[in-house]
């Protein structure tokens, strides 16, 4: 397909100061067709600033912004899409139908309003005034109302913040779907297994910049190291001198074990203590790659910046 | 240029019929009608305030040309409630809370979370003139001429619309809770300052003089005009309420647009 590279939303060399906080500092960010990138990034690093620039609701200093191509604060590119915020106190007396039916009226051509409850599993809610809801609950029906206008691309800001695993669960399967349908997502979640589920692409920040972009796996095999985990008699001191060792530590009888080389380690584990048990070996998690990036790009600036930030 | 096309083609997808663009509108004032009508809490003191007062003083220790001269200024008095807080602490809140920042964010159509703040304090203004006039017949037998109703109903919709501006003004000056206190503090002076709660000739002269400057004053001129004891040219007020809403107006979208 031609246009799967086109990005459908993008920043490009984007500025925005807060007075004397610099929230984006040069940002580009490019969303692709069909495609979940999810952003992720320490707070402050400028998530929310990007995405309120995507949907219109600041405008940059310098730099390009675009939705479909056109300027964010048009309403036809905000036609295509649809918006779940961090926080909105939505309106407490009115049912969960009429809300829906209300965000639906915004759209030209809307999901029906069973097909939109069904997906979003709040088929039951439809009667229900919004403040009676629970706290997982309210969520569902803002997710709800972000898809409900068939959206092109889906603005999910924090979506599982206050869900149960259950919901949480079900959230992640209706994104699956709406992805499968050809609506691309742009995710930011604090959430670091939610993106490994989720996302094709990866795009951390740092300090109002974009300082890694890629998948999953690319993201996750910039960071070399392993985790070896086992029970062992063998001394945390000993086994700490090995010069493949990066890091040991014990609990509870169980070693710790951060190395570049799993299976010199293990070799040497083996041969030292016959009695050695539950021997794990796990490649380093999108969480670890996350540490390790946000951590460089903290220590790549100079003192006085660190601290601002 | 293949890709640009793809995506310029597409947005023909996004065009929106105006019948959908006009439903937008009224489903938007309907959900803002209905949020207010299931919470008492907020729609009664609007509606109740001056109909108390004018109970009390109107008819329980006045009757005839007293009723009929307090008919107008409770009418103001009642009509500037539904218009100051309806759009300021709805608006201070729902921009405190998140919501009016979703309703940006999503393709609302331009206005309609104004218009739709609008109709809603329209009706409620309106039904507190109807109950003001209710009261005024039947129980102090004030005469009205149909006429003289429905140019009290008709001020009570339009006049309503300089204090929705003002609202609106103050509810983008200040966030959530603290609205009602600031609003109560324009509120009630200015009622007073005007000659909605003692006629204006019992005032000191230097604020008899000053009375003009305050919308609360024309908007009671015309009210006395519509029952009959103002005899004076109506324009002149009709224009400085015109004035008002636009000046408020241009600041409180000013605001909007800068700081959301």
């Amino acid at each position: 397909m031609p246009h799967t590279a086109t990005p459908i939303a993008r920043l490009d060399g984007v500025i925005k100061t807060f007075g004397r906080i610099t929230a984006l500092d040069g940002a580009n960010l490019q969303i692709r067709r069909g495609e979940l990138l999810a952003l992720l990034g320490p707070n402050g690093a400028g998530k929310t600033t990007a995405i309120g620039l995507l949907l219109g609701l600041i405008r940059a200093d310098a730099g390009t912004v675009e939705l479909f191509g056109q300027d964010p604060q048009c309403i036809e590119a905000r036609r295509r899409i649809g918006v779940m915020l961090q926080s909105a106190a939505l309106p407490p007396t009115l049912r969960v139908g009429e809300l829906l039916r209300l965000t639906a009226s915004y759209y030209p051509s809307p999901r029906p309003l069973t097909e939109t409850a069904e997906l979003a599993g709040i088929g039951a809610l439809l009667k229900r005034p919004y403040a009676k809801l629970s706290g997982g609950q309210q969520r569902s029906v803002q997710f709800a109302l972000a898809l409900c206008g068939r959206p092109e691309l889906l603005f999910l800001d924090e979506p599982t913040v206050g869900m149960d695993i259950d919901i949480r669960q079900k959230l992640w399967t209706a994104i699956r779907q709406l992805i499968a349908e050809g609506c691309s997502v742009l995710l930011t979640t604090h959430y670091l297994e939610e993106a490994e589920a989720l996302a094709d692409r990866v795009c951390v920040m740092a300090h109002g910049r974009v300082i890694h972009e890629g998948t999953v796996e690319e993201l996750r095999s910039r960071v070399a190291y392993k985790r070896i985990r086992c029970i062992s008699a063998l001394n945390v001191d000993q086994v700490r001198s090995w010069h493949e060792v990066s890091e040991v530590h014990v609990d509870s009888k169980r070693l710790h074990i951060v190395t570049a080389d799993a299976e010199a380690v293990v070799r040497r584990l083996l041969d030292a203590d016959m009695q050695l048990s539950e021997l794990e070996v796990q490649r380093a998690g999108l969480a670890e790659a996350f540490t390790e990036l946000t951590r460089d790009a903290d220590t790549s600036l100079p003192i006085d910046q660190r601290e601002a930030a | 240029m293949e890709t640009v096309l793809s995506i310029t083609d597409a947005g023909a997808a996004s065009a929106m019929p105006w019948q959908r663009l006009l439903g937008a509108y009224v489903a938007e004032a309907r959900g803002e009608c209905l949020r207010y009508v299931r919470a008492p809490s907020f729609i009664l003191p609007m509606l109740l305030f001056s109909t108390v007062f004018y109970l009390m003083f109107g008819v329980l220790l006045n009757h005839g040309d007293a009723s009929r001269y307090l008919l107008a200024s409770y009418s103001a008095f009642g009509i500037i409630g539904p218009g100051l807080f309806g759009f300021g602490v709805s608006l201070a809140i729902e921009r405190d809370g998140g919501l009016l920042t979703l309703k940006r964010a999503l393709p609302m159509p331009p206005g309609a979370y104004l218009l739709g703040k609008m109709v809603m304090a329209m009706i409620a203004a309106t039904i507190v003139t109807v109950l003001l006039i209710l009261i005024a017949v039947f129980l102090a037998h004030v005469t009205l001429s149909l006429l003289q109703i429905v140019a009290l109903m008709s001020i009570g919709a339009f006049g309503v619309l300089p204090f929705c501006a003002l609202g609106m003004l103050v509810g983008t000056l200040i966030k959530g809770q603290g609205a009602p206190g600031l609003l109560n503090l324009i509120y009630l002076p200015m009622a007073f300052l005007s000659g909605l709660w003692l006629p204006l000739s019992m005032l000191p002269t230097a604020l008899q003089n000053m009375a003009p400057i305050w919308p609360s004053y024309h908007l009671n001129q015309l009210t006395l005009a519509a029952v009959g004891t103002n005899n004076g040219a109506l324009l002149p007020h009709v224009l400085a309420l015109a004035g008002y809403t636009a000046v408020f107006l241009t600041l409180a979208v000013r605001r909007l647009r800068r700081y959301g």
